[in-house]
C-alpha cells in the first residue's frame, strides 16, 4: 500500500534536513571515491516536514541501474544520478514500506550473493547432477 | 513451548534465504532506532537467538494496544517477529478459551520457568480483587503468579506503564501500573495511548537479538524510542526557534503549519518517537495532521490540564491562577486549591471569552 498524498489537507513547512542530508552524502561519498567505506543512511530516523523527503529524492534524481529484489515483499534498489548512492526501500508482502536507506556503496549489501544462499544453490545443482560434492575441490 | 532450534535454523527450514534474512535484519535495525552500520551484527546474534515463550496478560484495558500491534502496517515484519517467539497465551489472539487457555499459561510458565517474556497490557485494580477477574483470579494475583518466573516484564501502553486511563482522577478502581505491583522488578514501560506499534515489536526484536534489556530511561521507557521529545524531533520546531505560532485552528499560522505550541501541544513535554516513525504506515501523526501532542506517552496526561492550554499555563489556567494557588497552597492548604480551581475556571472562561 502507498502512501496517500495528503499535500491538500497537511501544512507545508520545512524542517531544514534536506540540505544537511545532502552535505552527509557529498562526505560519505567522497570518503568511498577515496578508498574508504561505505555509509548507509536510514531516512526513517530523520524528522521530515511533509513533502520533504519527496524533495530529497528529487535533488537525487534517477540514474542508470534499478532492481527489484523479491524476498520478503519486494525491495526497490535505485542507484541516483549520483553514482555510488543509492536509495533502497524495503517493502513488506502488503507493499508497506519497513525501511527507506540512502546507501552510498559501490554495490548495495542486498543486491550481493550470500555465501550460504550460493552453497543451497550448489546443492540444487548436484542432486540434480545426480553428483556427490562433498569430494569435490572446487 | 519453547523451541530448541535458533531463530536462524529456523528460518532456513521454512525456505528464508539469507538475501531475505539479511533485508529482515535491516528492517529490524532500523525498527530498533540502530545505525544501520549495525545490521551485520543483529544477523549475526539473531541467528544464534532462541524461541522464547511469550505469556500476554490483558487486565483493565481497552485492546488498543493489540490493535496497534495487530493492525501494524509491516505485517512481513510483525509476523516474522511473531514466528520468532512463541506467543502461548493472549486472551485476544489465542483460539483456545477457558480452562484450555489457563492450562496452555501453566504450562508455558512451567515449562519455561526463568526464560518466559511476561507482557502486560492495562492496569491492575487494588481497590477491590473483584473488580477485574480472569477465570476467577483476580488481576493482582496472576500478575503476581506470572512475574515469579518471568524473564523478563514488559508494560505495553500507558495504563500499564502508569496506570493510565483507569487511573485517572477520581480513580474508582484504585488502578495503579505493573511496576506498583511489582516494585522489585524492572519492568519495561512502552507507554502511549496505545503505543507506537514498532515500539513494541522493538523491544522484542531487542530482547531477541541481544538477550536482554535494552537501555531505558528513568521512567523505565525504552532509550530508543523515549530517548527524545516530540519537540526537539517535530519538523514544526524550526518554527518555535523562530516565535512563529499558529494562535487559533484556523488562522493564516496553522495554515503555514506553524508551531502548536500555543495551542496546547504537549511534545515539548513528551517523550516518543511519533514524530520520526508517524503512523499509520508511517503516513502522518497528529502535529502533521495539525493537533497538538496530548501527551499520552507520559504519566498522569489524563489528569494534567486541558488539552488545549499551553504548556506555560498548565493545569492553573494562568500565571496569576499558578500563583494565587502557591501563596494560598502556603497558608490555607486545601482551601486555597479549591480557588485556584476556580481561578482555573474564570481564566479558562475569560480565554473562551477573548477567542470568540
Amino acid at each position: 500500500m502507498s502512501a496517500p498524498d495528503l499535500s491538500d489537507v497537511q501544512p507545508a513547512s520545512c524542517s531544514g534536513n534536506v540540505e544537511l542530508l545532502l552535505h552527509e552524502i557529498r562526505h560519505a561519498l567522497r570518503r568511498l571515491s577515496l578508498g574508504g567505506s561505505g555509509t548507509s543512511i536510514d531516512l526513517g530516523s530523520l524528522p521530515f516536514a511533509p513533502g520533504e523527503q519527496e524533495q530529497l529524492l528529487e535533488v537525487l534524481g534517477e540514474g542508470e541501474v534499478s532492481a527489484d529484489v523479491r524476498v520478503l515483499g519486494h525491495s526497490a534498489v535505485r542507484e541516483t544520478q549520483l553514482p555510488g548512492v543509492w536509495l533502497v526501500t524495503h517493502y513488506n508482502a502488503s507493499n508497506g514500506v519497513m525501511a527507506t536507506l540512502i546507501e552510498v556503496a559501490r554495490i548495495p549489501e542486498i543486491l550481493l550473493a550470500q555465501p550460504q544462499d550460493m552453497t543451497r544453490g550448489i546443492n540444487h545443482l548436484e542432486v540434480r547432477l545426480g553428483v556427490d560434492g562433498r569430494h569435490s575441490d572446487a | 513451548m519453547l523451541e530448541k532450534n535458533t531463530l536462524g535454523e529456523y528460518l532456513y527450514e521454512h525456505g528464508v534465504s539469507r538475501r531475505a534474512f539479511m533485508k529482515y535484519c535491516a528492517a529490524i535495525t532500523s525498527l530498533m532506532a540502530l545505525p544501520p552500520q549495525m545490521v551485520g551484527k543483529v544477523a549475526a546474534a539473531l541467528e544464534q537467538a532462541r524461541r522464547p515463550s511469550v505469556i500476554w496478560l490483558s487486565f483493565q484495558e481497552c485492546t488498543g494496544c493489540t490493535e496497534s500491534l495487530a493492525r501494524a502496517h509491516a505485517p512481513t515484519l510483525e509476523s516474522l517477529i511473531f514466528d520468532a517467539i512463541s506467543l502461548d497465551y493472549h486472551h485476544t489472539l489465542q483460539a483456545a478459551s477457558g480452562v484450555g487457555a489457563e492450562t496452555a499459561r501453566l504450562e508455558a510458565m512451567s515449562e519455561n520457568a526463568g526464560g518466559y517474556i511476561l507482557i502486560v497490557d492495562g492496569s491492575i485494580p487494588l481497590a477491590d480483587d473483584g473488580y477485574s477477574t480472569i477465570a476467577g483470579i483476580s488481576n493482582r494475583q496472576m500478575l503476581l503468579e506470572a512475574a515469579e518466573n518471568a524473564g523478563a516484564v514488559i508494560a505495553v501502553g500507558s495504563c500499564a506503564s502508569f496506570g493510565g486511563l483507569p487511573h485517572a482522577a477520581p480513580n474508582p478502581t484504585g488502578a495503579v501500573s505493573v511496576s506498583d505491583v511489582l516494585p522489585d522488578t524492572t519492568v519495561v514501560n512502552i507507554s502511549g495511548c496505545p503505543p507506537i506499534p514498532q515500539a513494541i515489536t522493538g523491544v522484542l526484536a531487542h530482547v531477541l537479538t541481544f538477550g536482554g534489556l535494552p537501555d531505558l530511561d528513568d521512567l523505565h521507557r525504552p532509550k530508543a524510542f523515549y530517548g527524545q521529545n516530540i519537540h526537539d524531533r517535530c519538523y514544526r520546531r524550526p518554527f518555535y526557534e523562530r516565535g512563529e505560532f499558529a494562535e487559533t485552528f484556523d488562522d493564516e499560522g496553522a495554515r503555514q503549519g506553524w508551531c502548536l505550541y500555543k495551542l496546547g501541544c504537549r511534545g515539548p513535554l513528551t517523550h516518543n518517537a511519533c514524530a520520526t516513525l508517524k503512523w499509520n504506515n508511517s503516513t502522518s501523526f497528529p502535529i502533521a495532521a495539525g493537533h497538538g501532542c496530548l501527551g499520552c506517552s507520559e504519566p498522569n496526561f489524563w489528569d494534567a490540564g486541558g488539552f488545549y492550554n499551553a504548556v506555560s499555563i498548565g493545569r492553573w489556567g494562568s500565571r496569576e491562577a499558578l500563583l494565587g494557588a502557591l501563596a494560598g497552597g502556603a497558608a490555607l492548604g486545601i482551601g486555597s486549591a479549591l480557588a485556584a480551581r476556580a481561578k482555573q475556571k474564570k481564566a479558562a472562561s475569560e480565554r473562551e471569552e477573548s477567542a470568540s
